[in-house]
């Protein structure tokens, strides 16, 4: 098959590659760009470990095609924290012990990134449904909702 | 070397704080590595082909076409796989579980495996391999495989442990028995019996980690593999045996492991991973898919259980008595044992009897989930405790206590225990602040207890100091949810520095000496004990480079909060040397600074835990929701305690979506229909309320610290706590895990008498 | 010698008894004697048996010197999660 050739943002950075017509966006990040923050869980949607900002919209980045990130903005976990500065995100999780494993933790930092984006102060039970399309198989959740309760709140004062 | 383990009262200055742990940061910014992360120069793809049938002889397998096609570098079978194992039957099980041989026993079983260029090739070979399969009837219940006319899955099995020898074969590998009295005489005091049957279905460890790893074998014999794993060194023990390599020729790193709750105890796709790369002379990376996770790795096992338990009016337990049934996946295993071990352990009985049966079915290889087996003993266990109590018109809570196991009872396993927390942890729920919040309409109130052994075992620690007094902590068990953190706590304490001035890593098996399997909740409890017997023994070379420094008698020189002190009036104008000031003159003093230990964790502190959860059950659909959910548990020391929480919350969960939810749903046809996390649903953010903690410390006598272990305990109660739950608020007894919402509506319906 | 009691299923090839008497000194030599004494205890020895020592669990201390008077315990060796 013939490559496609691709020319996206990736966190900010001009990127340019080839890739095959059937090959995920997921495969792309991961094989081809060395970006390997993103985890693949499932392969079809169901964990979330691969979330992305696709253009200001949470998705999962396996069911996506390398070959539609054409000309849009992708962000992943590997952009997340500015230089040495973590994202509040990142500082409540490891504050609050949000994380046992970490497998996990890129795609529910993607996704409460998002969740606070479009909702700055949101209830307990917002922020549980709004992560309920990752997966965390260690924690109970507990810890992951305190953590960005909290954050929420830091970055309001901030 | 003499290292005197057992306990003694202390203050600490680092244990029981809650520091960031030290690869947080790697993890929270996607820098961290794990299984799949890793990649070699002229890496090749594999792929496994595996069995779409429950049961089949293959007959022939004809791989010239996949051999043939361009880009594919490797094709192997069994017969890439010799058998090597010289008549150790656990070893030819894993050889046989790795790539079958004769017979496929699952739908998932791997049969071949290719290596290709990338993983398009590979999947297209995969098609191109033709397997000459002669179907045979199977059997995936572990109730029918039981059965005289079910299908024998292997000819060969005669039920061990029989009075009689018996002269045919069997699904059934094995009967155990354990206890103590006589439950005749027990049951003919007893006031009240209760007697149920219970089942609980097959469900996976979960983790959201597929197995992956990257072999790399070299034309000398020497080997490399990368892997997620609980146990590198048994991982290379098992991989060097299965390929008649030796096991210093093959180095194995463990990765970041994203979750394995005894998932990652077996080797499953490595052995096939290396004869993949022997074969094409190249690295070879393997990865799981999800549906590969399910169909072929992994699962616990399915279970059958009756229990009978007497008592007086007084409320005093006297008989109980119970026969499990647990399904073993197509190989022989130990899972009914230990639930026939676990499952009185909470009380103190003086008539007690357990059998237990290991059953043969055509599902994946049962694999150890977190307190292996003791869940689907205490379900069964702790529903009819309940349901006892209700009859006798006591508390539920008050039954427990008066009939809880302590210190000097004999346990039903066996031994007689020593100090131990099932008590305090019952009367901890009772004075709960839970117990007393009000319950409306079709909600009800549920607890249970729970058990486990906790193990240790063959542990090896280094720890290094460097010139600048920063101190390097290298330990073989595989962090798998917080350890180096915990870690480097007790390095901390015991040389009595900062935990910043620590540093812990998981060293590969080249570099550190043998590790057992990080398995029974033991990483926290073998390694801080080998960490603190490398620290005593750092520190007495520390005080000899003092007394050289200081040129007194090395007697003179004592170890306090991370400084030698010359003990006595006569060196009244000594000033105290610091870790560092001695290691920066290590260089003149002897050379490098180093404490190394390698010993046998012995005498792991025995778990208990409680739990109580409130579930509201809508009678209409049968569905559920956790209203609030406490543990409470007995961690002997927390060394972090909110690692410790972590694993109490954690196992919890885990434990509420085996008793609602998961399940692995066969069709006739034998194959998996839920091979996926849509199907398969583990329990989300929106599923689950916050899950309350109550750490107790009852001092483990032997560990120095009194640490027991803490992974496992808590989802043993869970089961049994909801099912409870869900049989006061629907106002009828469920006796089936898991609760679905169909289950719990067949339930109610059937009630109301139709 | 020690009083040594056997779980259940190791009983039942002991010949139906629950507590057997040897004379042994550490976890070593009371496998060695178990061995000698009741062959079919050995595929049970090399699977693993652990030994409880006043409830204390040994899986692998060969070396552990068994107390006179002490409540000796045989299990079998476990697998985890």
């Amino acid at each position: 098959m013939a490559g496609v050739a691709v020319s996206t943002t990736i966190n900010g950075d001009n990127v340019e590659y080839l890739c095959q017509p059937d090959e995920t966006l997921l495969d792309v990040l991961r094989d081809r760009l060395g970006l390997t923050g993103s985890k693949e869980g499932c392969g079809t949607g169901d964990c979330g470990a691969c979330s992305i900002i696709l253009d200001d919209r949470l998705v999962c980045s396996c069911l996506v095609l390398g070959a539609e990130a054409e000309g849009r903005r992708v962000e992943t976990i590997e952009g997340m924290a500015h230089g040495d500065t973590l994202h509040p995100l990142q500082q409540k999780f490891l504050e609050h012990a949000a994380l046992q494993c970490g497998i996990c933790t890129p795609g529910f930092l993607i996704a409460a990134k998002d969740l606070l984006a479009k909702n700055p102060d949101p209830t307990e039970e917002e922020i549980r449904f709004g992560l309920a399309g990752n997966l965390c198989r260690c924690t109970g959740y507990d810890k992951i909702v305190r953590a960005v309760q909290d954050a929420a709140s830091a970055m309001k004062g901030a | 070397m003499n290292f005197d383990p057992r306990y003694s009262t202390r203050s600490f200055a680092s244990v029981g704080t809650r520091p960031i742990r030290p690869d947080g940061v790697d993890k929270v910014t996607g820098r961290a590595r794990y299984g799949a992360d890793f990649n070699m120069a002229g890496q090749l793809v594999g792929r496994v082909l595996r069995s779409p049938h429950a049961h089949a002889t293959i007959r022939k397998i004809d791989t010239s076409k996949a051999e043939k096609l361009a880009g594919v570098k490797a094709v192997i079978t069994a017969a890439d796989l010799p058998d090597l194992t010289d008549g150790d039957a656990a070893m030819y099980d894993i050889l046989d579980n790795c790539m079958a041989r004769k017979k496929a026993l699952y739908d998932g079983h791997a049969v071949a495996a290719v290596a290709a260029v990338d993983a398009r090739t590979a999947r297209q070979a995969l098609k191109l391999i033709e397997v000459d399969y002669e179907v045979l009837p199977h059997v995936v219940d572990v109730d029918e495989a039981m059965k005289h006319t079910a299908p024998l899955l292997n000819d060969a099995i005669f039920t061990e442990g029989l009075e009689e020898k018996p002269t045919r074969p069997s699904n059934i590998t094995k009967r155990t028995q354990f206890g103590h009295g006589d439950i005749h005489e027990g049951f003919g005091q007893a006031d009240f019996v209760v007697e149920r049957s219970f089942k609980t279905e097959q469900t996976h460890q979960g983790y959201i980690e597929p197995h992956a790893c990257v072999a790399s074998v070299s034309s000398d014999g020497t080997a490399d593999l990368w892997v997620c794993t609980q146990g590198h060194f048994v991982y290379r023990q098992h991989c060097a045996q299965l390929l008649g390599m030796e096991a210093s020729k093959l180095r194995v790193t463990s990765s970041e492991i994203g979750g394995g709750f005894g998932g990652k105890t077996h080797v499953w796709a490595e052995p096939v991973a290396l004869a993949l790369s022997r074969k094409a002379g190249r690295p070879v990376k393997l990865v799981m898919t999800r549906d590969e996770v399910f169909r072929a790795s992994g699962p616990t096992s399915a279970t059958s259980i009756d229990v009978r338990i007497g008592a007086r009016k007084d409320g005093t337990i006297t008989a109980a008595e119970a026969t499990l049934r647990y399904s073993c996946g197509p190989y022989a295993g130990m899972w009914a044992e230990i639930g026939a071990m676990t499952a009185f352990a909470c009380y103190r009985l003086e008539n007690v009897r357990t059998v237990g049966y290991e059953v043969l079915v055509n599902r994946p290889k049962t694999a150890a989930y977190r307190a292996p087996s003791a869940p689907m003993a205490a379900f069964a266990v702790e529903s009819a405790v309940d349901e006892l109590a209700k009859e006798i018109g006591m508390d539920p809570v008050e039954f427990r206590i008066r009939n809880a196991a302590q210190e000097g009872t004999r346990s039903s396993y066996g031994p007689v225990y020593g100090p131990i927390g099932i008590g305090p942890t019952l009367e901890a729920a009772k004075n709960h602040p839970h117990m007393k919040v009000p319950l409306g309409k079709n909600q009800g109130r549920g607890m249970a207890c729970g058990f486990w052994f906790n193990f240790g075992g063959q542990t090896c620690t280094d720890l290094n100091i460097g010139m600048d007094g920063s101190v390097s902590l290298a330990v073989g068990t595989v962090d798998v949810g917080g350890s180096r953190a915990s870690l480097s706590l007790v390095a901390a304490e015991e040389l009595g520095i900062a935990y910043e001035q620590v540093k812990a890593v998981v060293a590969d098996t080249s570099s550190l000496g043998y590790n057992d399997m990080t398995d029974g909740s033991r990483g926290t409890f073998s390694s801080s004990m080998a960490t603190i017997s490398a620290a005593r023994n750092a520190i007495k070379i520390l005080r000899e480079r003092a007394a050289q420094m200081w040129d007194i008698p090395v007697d003179d020189v004592v170890w306090e909060k991370g400084h030698t002190i010359a003990k006595g009036e006569k060196y009244g104008n000594l000033a105290a040397l610091s870790l560092r000031e001695i290691a920066a003159a290590s260089g003149k003093t002897g050379g490098p600074i180093a404490g190394h230990s390698e010993l046998v964790a012995d005498g792991a502190g025995v778990s208990f835990a409680t739990h109580i959860c409130d579930i509201e059950v809508d009678p209409e659909t049968g569905a559920t929701r956790v209203l609030r959910y406490t543990v409470v548990q007995d961690a002997g020391k927390a060394v972090h305690p909110t690692y410790v929480e972590g694993q109490y919350q954690g196992g919890a969960a885990q434990g509420i979506g085996w008793a609602l939810n998961e399940e692995y749903i066969y069709g006739k046809d034998g194959r998996l229909q839920n091979p996926g996390f849509l199907d398969y649903r583990i329990p989300v953010c929106s599923d689950l309320p916050m899950i309350d903690t109550q750490i107790l410390e009852i001092p483990n006598p032997n560990h120095p610290y009194g640490v027991r272990g803490v992974g496992e305990t808590s989802i043993v109660p869970p089961l049994a706590a909801i099912a409870n739950a869900v049989s006061n608020a629907a106002g009828v007894r469920m006796t089936h895990i898991p609760m679905s919402p169909p289950r719990i509506l067949a339930a109610i319906v059937a009630e109301r008498g139709g | 010698m020690v009083e040594v009691t056997l779980w259940g299923s190791l009983g039942a090839i002991a010949g139906g008894k629950s507590k057997v008497e040897i004379e042994a000194k550490d976890i070593r030599e009371l496998f060695r004697k178990l061995a000698e004494q009741y062959p079919g205890f050995e595929p049970y020895i090399d699977r693993g048996i652990a030994v409880a020592i006043d409830g204390v669990i040994y899986r692998d201390t060969w070396s552990k010197e068994l107390p006179q008077g002490a409540e000796i315990f045989l299990l079998p060796r476990l697998a985890g999660g």
